[in-house]
């Protein structure tokens, strides 16, 4: 694959960046890249094969697990994003099975080659969230989340959203040292663009698994936030790069569940 | 042994300050040596045991208005201070809008160095802030520890590429690994080498030239070399890093002379000042 510009992957790869590893899917559709932490939690983010000025797959699939830091060190090894205007050109290549991921990037003349050892892709979770299943859903406008996102309070456990046809439409509410929060959007709110609620529900996460997906809320100008009837929530983020084109990154997340309800 | 040294002009006192920064943040303790002409910072942390060498060389004209200095003798006119560049890098931080700097060598308590930043004020008399920072004089029959080191006769010479670029780079490395292979030859090519179980990243610069004396006859090891071949050193990146985060300004010339598998000689030469840094190899 070549990339005139390697931030178009950089940024979104480091929009999923919570854990060491990352299981890499390449299909004729373009690139998948995922992170999962707790079997609770999954991120994935997709780079479509026309980001690519060239993409070109053998098989139907390439699947290979990679260290991400290490990934993410070398795609900005020159780090232009100090330096507006510029930008590194990427060249990927990897042959199969057991050969380490090749990385070329080249900026201003200077040229640097990475080999990244490549691992046995491991087991991933499946949430089967699919569409059908939804049971409420809201777009918003990620700037209306972001501030709610940056100042979440980080002493309460979990993060609950409440999601009803009836007030208080859409709520955000944290139980911290400090007391409870609570945050309301109404269904009118011009931040939302579609509003989708059959039944209310509520359900909790775990804060400490939502808050990396604040980096992709961060790059992103929409967010659509899904549950299902088991209370399993979606976030997709749509996110527009330098360039106009058009990424997804998707977080899955499990419901907290309480410590009496376990089986 | 006195020292009085005045500085009243903001431009040089940005620039010493500078300075000053630079060495603060690549030794924690270094020796200042005072002649009549220049002064020095100076680290020799016994290349032999692996540690870093550093030699700095001020010309005091370009800094100071007022510069007197009474060395230890008549015979040997100099004066070697140890202190901590860190203190001094502080007190001058108070003086980014000062009307003069003094400097001056104290033996009050305790040998210090004193320096008074005088600040603008709105009365008629002015604030002066006085920082005394201790300073440890060396004896002289120590002083043969801190000769400038010779310049190794070295295998490779080459211009270092844009520092902006080499930074970047090193830092990036940095979080890979701890040891960086430099290598070079007399084509003007460049390669900084990272090798781990987990990844393999080398950046190869180009074009950049080789100083012209290291194709004169002053080095013979140089001379018959062949064009193409690598001169390497394998060294501690941090040092190498620290040396790259603390330029601050970008030198008007900026090289380094590889001494194969022994060391690596980094040049950096601005205007009025030159800073020379030894990093040893390892094994």
């Amino acid at each position: 694959a070549s990339l005139d510009n390697a931030r178009h992957l950089s940024s979104l790869l480091r929009a999923v960046h919570f854990q060491d590893h990352a299981t890499c899917f390449a299909t004729n559709n373009g690139l998948r890249v995922t992170v999962e932490d707790a079997k609770c939690i999954q991120a994935n983010a997709f780079i479509q094969a026309e980001i690519f000025q060239e993409f070109a797959v053998q098989e139907q699939t390439v699947t290979f697990r990679i260290n991400l830091s290490v990934l993410l060190d070398c795609l900005t090894i020159f780090d232009t994003s100090s330096l507006p205007g510029t930008s590194t050109a990427l060249k990927m290549c990897y042959r199969g099975y057991g050969y380490p991921l090749m990385l070329f990037l080249e900026e201003g003349g200077v040229v640097t080659v990475c080999k990244i050892n490549t691992q046995e892709p491991e087991d991933l979770l499946d949430f089967d969230f699919c569409s059908t299943k939804v049971v409420n859903k809201i777009i918003l406008q990620s700037e209306g989340l972001r501030k709610a996102f940056a100042e979440l309070d980080m002493t309460s456990e979990v993060m609950q959203i409440t999601m009803s046809p009836d007030k208080p439409y859409f709520r955000l509410s944290t139980f911290g040292n400090a007391g409870s929060a609570h945050l309301d959007y109404s269904k009118d709110s011009d931040l939302i663009e579609a509003f989708h609620c059959n039944q209310i529900q509520t359900n909790r996460y775990k804060i400490s698994l939502l808050k990396p997906s604040t980096k992709a809320l961060a790059l992103s100008c929409k967010v659509s936030i899904r549950t299902d009837a088991q209370g399993f929530l979606s976030l997709q983020y749509m996110i527009r790069n330098e360039d106009g084109q058009i990424c997804f990154v998707e977080y899955y997340c499990c419901p907290d569940e309480n410590i009496t309800e376990e089986m | 042994m006195r020292f009085r040294a005045k500085i009243v002009d903001l431009a040089c006192l940005n620039h010493f300050s500078r300075v000053v920064n630079t060495i603060a943040k690549l030794a924690k303790t270094c020796t200042l040596r005072l002649t009549v002409s220049k002064l020095y910072f100076i680290l020799s942390d016994k290349v032999l045991n692996g540690g870093v060498g550093m030699w700095c060389e001020l010309n005091q004209g370009n800094f100071f208005d007022e510069f007197q200095m009474e060395g230890v003798s008549a015979e040997h006119n100099e004066i070697y201070l140890e202190l901590m560049p860190e203190n001094l890098s502080r007190a001058l931080k108070t003086a980014h809008n000062a009307k003069a700097v003094k400097m001056k060598l104290t033996n009050k308590h305790c040998p210090c160095l004193r320096v008074a930043v005088e600040l603008p004020s709105l009365s008629s008399s002015s604030r002066i802030v006085t920082h005394d920072i201790p300073v440890g004089v060396i004896p002289r029959r120590l002083w043969n520890d801190f000769r400038e080191p010779s310049v190794p006769d070295f295998d490779v010479s080459i211009y270092l590429p844009a520092l902006k670029i080499m930074k970047s780079v090193v830092e990036r490395m940095r979080n890979l690994s701890n040891y960086v292979v430099i290598e070079a030859n007399l084509s003007g090519e460049m390669n900084l080498k990272v090798e781990t179980d987990l990844v393999c990243v080398t950046t190869h610069f180009k074009d950049l030239g080789n100083p012209s004396w290291a194709l004169e006859d002053g080095c013979q090891s140089s001379q018959d070399r062949d064009p193409e071949s690598m001169a390497e050193a394998r060294i501690d990146i941090r040092k190498l890093q620290q040396l790259l985060a603390g330029q601050q300004v970008n030198p008007t010339k900026a090289l380094c002379n590889i001494v194969s598998k022994r060391v690596v000689h980094l040049i950096l030469l601005h205007e009025d000042v030159s800073l020379q840094y030894f990093i040893p190899a390892l094994t």
